[in-house]
């Protein structure tokens, strides 16, 4: 096998070898540690780790495209709340509340409707002023909040509605809601990424924006879309996570985005645009969700938690540049 | 970017035309729209330029200003650090930590010792092994999080006896009428501001964050500089660790989260790119200014503190907007 084989294959498979290691880590420490009697790699044990990633899992396939295209977006925190908030105070609108459970559709398209309008915004400016992304979804992740936080002050929003409730509790074949929302997500994205003509510029903007442009790539409307699609997504996790538990408070979703980030790294996606995959950033979203449940299991606090992650992403990013030729440059955002 | 780069010699050149007073009024907009804001505010509510609130501002706002401070040296070199409010928790739960075990005279310069060793791991990491900024100082922002929580076991810190130590000055004293913090603030600015502009540590900084290759060509130590810009951070983060333990005698552990942002707004406010090579201490320290006039102002017209927020995201892209355009000499972006 040649070198560059070798390291190509180490890189694919990084992600998957370390949800394994986890596994076997926490399998094995489970049976010395836990303070519960039940093993690690129970069934519903998995399922609920499955559902539980859907959240950051979902935004996290948004920010792949986002970053194969060599942009950023901070402001999925905000744009999450916001949204979580619309779909519950929706439904107590007159007109809302006189439709009975009719009211659940227009619910969640009135929170993706937000969370789409919120990532035109941002691509817009983008497009138009040619700030930076991270610039400007820094400036959003302020003033999203911003709108979050007027919409109701300091007050929790609640609505609970028992029909969405018992939706988002659902099991089917097996698998809760959340869960296929997350699956469908994936297939969607890995679809629209790999199958598609938007995907395949999405990559070549990436990793060339000046070739793109002369290519013919309508360079800006592409990034706008981009930023549709992650608005939509951050949306959509809000609706699925805030259809079971009903209440949401104005600091919801703070550091999301850095999560977010985190698993998207982890799943191999380069900031600096041009390479990145659907199938890994699922790989590390499953993984930071192992190592939280994982830590948790074997009696470990949420401390230890924010240091083991933070720890493995600069460990990650080392490795990586060790296999990575390209990325011996010097990498800068 | 890189097209905003190249015609950026353009603008300078050329006679006093409409479009050179123009890139005049973009490149100074901050300035203008710093005074802009004052005057606006003073009309809107007297109280506004009242010396007692004035002071006050500039006081609530040193916290955040000292940590810019070094936030600055960072981004003119070319990276990010997004673990300055993370690692203000850590020196703030540190030093409160130490002077009730220690005393001040000891938890000071220990609780600095700690915080420094913490900013040269990250220099070590972006200088010497060269990984990407955001990714590392992100990693640390969890990873000093989850320190400050196994430090304290999740406990807030006291200061057990709060009349009976000298330690409140930093925070809550005063000296000649101006409170310590603006003090500590103005004598920092003054001497990085000094150290940026007129040491060859400060134009080794410039040079690296303008061109890196270029640096290193002409023989200068970009991983060293590097190195020494996440010191220059880590010592202001200390500094606003103490002033911030030493105004409240007491912290939760989360004290600084989000400040990273916050931070890193006003540096950008003050026009510094975040490709490197641009801006100043005092540009950094009007950015300060402005978020906390504007925070003040706002709250003095009557409105709630998260309008802010929405202003000060509609201000930074107004800002930064101005300063990319002045530079391609056009407003909109030609990417089609």
């Amino acid at each position: 096998m040649a070198p560059g084989q070798l390291s190509t294959f180490l890189k694919r498979g990084a992600i998957w070898g370390f949800i394994v290691l986890e596994l076997i880590f926490f399998s094995i420490a489970g049976e010395f540690m836990s303070l519960s009697e039940k093993a690690f790699m129970n069934w519903d044990n998995m399922l609920l780790l499955l559902k539980q990633s859907a959240p950051l899992g979902i935004i996290a396939m948004g920010m792949t495209l986002i970053m194969v295209n060599g942009n950023i977006d901070l402001s999925v925190g905000a744009t999450f709340a916001l949204a979580a908030i619309v779909l519950l105070d929706s439904m107590t609108w007159p007109f809302m509340a006189a439709m009975g459970d009719w009211a659940i559709p227009f619910a969640w398209m009135f929170a993706l409707l937000t969370g789409v309008a919120l990532g035109a915004i941002n691509g817009f400016i983008v497009w138009k002023t040619g700030v930076d992304a991270f610039i400007v979804t820094l400036g959003a992740m302020l003033g999203f909040r911003g709108l979050v936080f007027m919409y109701n002050g300091e007050q929790p929003t609640s609505h609970l509605n028992w029909t969405l409730v018992d939706f988002a509790e659902a099991q089917f074949l097996g698998l809760h809601t959340a869960t296929w929302f997350l699956l469908l997500v994936t297939a969607a994205m890995w679809w629209l990424m790999n199958r598609t003509v938007h995907g395949r510029n999405a990559y070549a903007i990436g990793d060339n924006r000046e070739a793109a442009v002369n290519a013919g790539i309508r360079v800006g409307p592409h990034i706008m879309i981009n930023f549709m699609i992650i608005g939509f997504l951050a949306a959509l996790s809000a609706v699925v996570f805030y259809s079971e538990s009903g209440s949401v408070n104005p600091n919801d979703g703070t550091l999301y985005e850095l999560w977010v980030i985190t698993a998207v790294v982890l799943g191999g996606t380069k900031l600096t645009g041009g390479s990145g995959s659907i199938i890994s950033t699922f790989g590390g979203v499953l993984a930071i969700q192992i190592l939280r449940k994982g830590l948790g299991h074997i009696g470990a606090d949420t401390e230890t938690v924010n240091l083991v992650i933070g720890l493995i992403l600069i460990a990650v990013l080392f490795l990586d540049r060790q296999l990575n030729v390209r990325g011996k440059e010097a990498l800068r955002v | 970017m890189s097209e905003a780069m190249q015609s950026r010699p353009a603008a300078r050149t050329g006679g006093l035309t409409g479009a050179k007073v123009g890139t005049f009024l973009a490149r100074q907009g901050i300035l203008i729209a710093f005074v802009l804001f004052m005057v606006g505010f003073t009309v809107a509510n007297e109280r506004f330029l009242e010396p007692d609130n004035i002071l006050g501002v500039i006081r609530s706002s040193a916290i955040l200003g000292v940590m810019a401070l070094g936030v600055t040296f960072v981004v003119i070199s070319g990276n990010l650090d997004l673990s300055v409010g993370s690692l203000m928790s850590f020196s703030t739960i540190v030093v409160l930590d130490l002077h009730d075990k220690l005393g001040p005279a000891l938890a000071i310069p220990a609780m600095f010792a700690m915080t420094l060793a913490i900013g040269a791991v990250i220099g070590f990491l972006v200088g010497y092994l060269r990984l990407n900024s955001l990714i590392v100082t992100l990693g640390m922002l969890s990873a000093i999080h989850g320190l400050t929580l196994t430090y304290s076991g999740g406990q807030n810190m006291d200061i057990a006896d709060k009349e009976g130590t000298w330690f409140s000055v930093f925070g809550q004293g005063e000296a000649l009428g101006i409170p310590v913090p603006i003090l500590i603030f103005a004598a920092l600015a003054a001497l990085l501001g000094i150290v940026l502009a007129k040491t060859p540590f400060g134009r080794k900084v410039y040079a690296v964050g303008g061109n890196g290759t270029a640096a290193t060509f002409s023989g200068i130590r970009r991983a060293r500089v590097v190195f020494s810009c996440y010191l220059v951070s880590a010592f202001c983060v200390a500094t606003a660790g103490l002033i911030q333990a030493s105004r409240s005698m007491g912290s939760q552990n989360t004290v600084g989260q989000g400040m990273e942002l916050e931070v890193l707004a006003a540096v950008i406010l003050g026009g510094a790119s975040l490709m490197g090579g641009s801006g100043t201490i005092f540009k950094t320290v009007i950015g300060v200014l402005i978020l906390g006039f504007i925070q003040n102002g706002l709250l003095l017209i009557g409105l709630e503190f998260y309008v802010q927020y929405v202003v000060t995201w509609i201000i930074i892209i107004l800002a930064v907007w101005l300063d990319v355009a002045a530079k391609r000499g056009r407003l909109l972006s030609p990417i089609a």
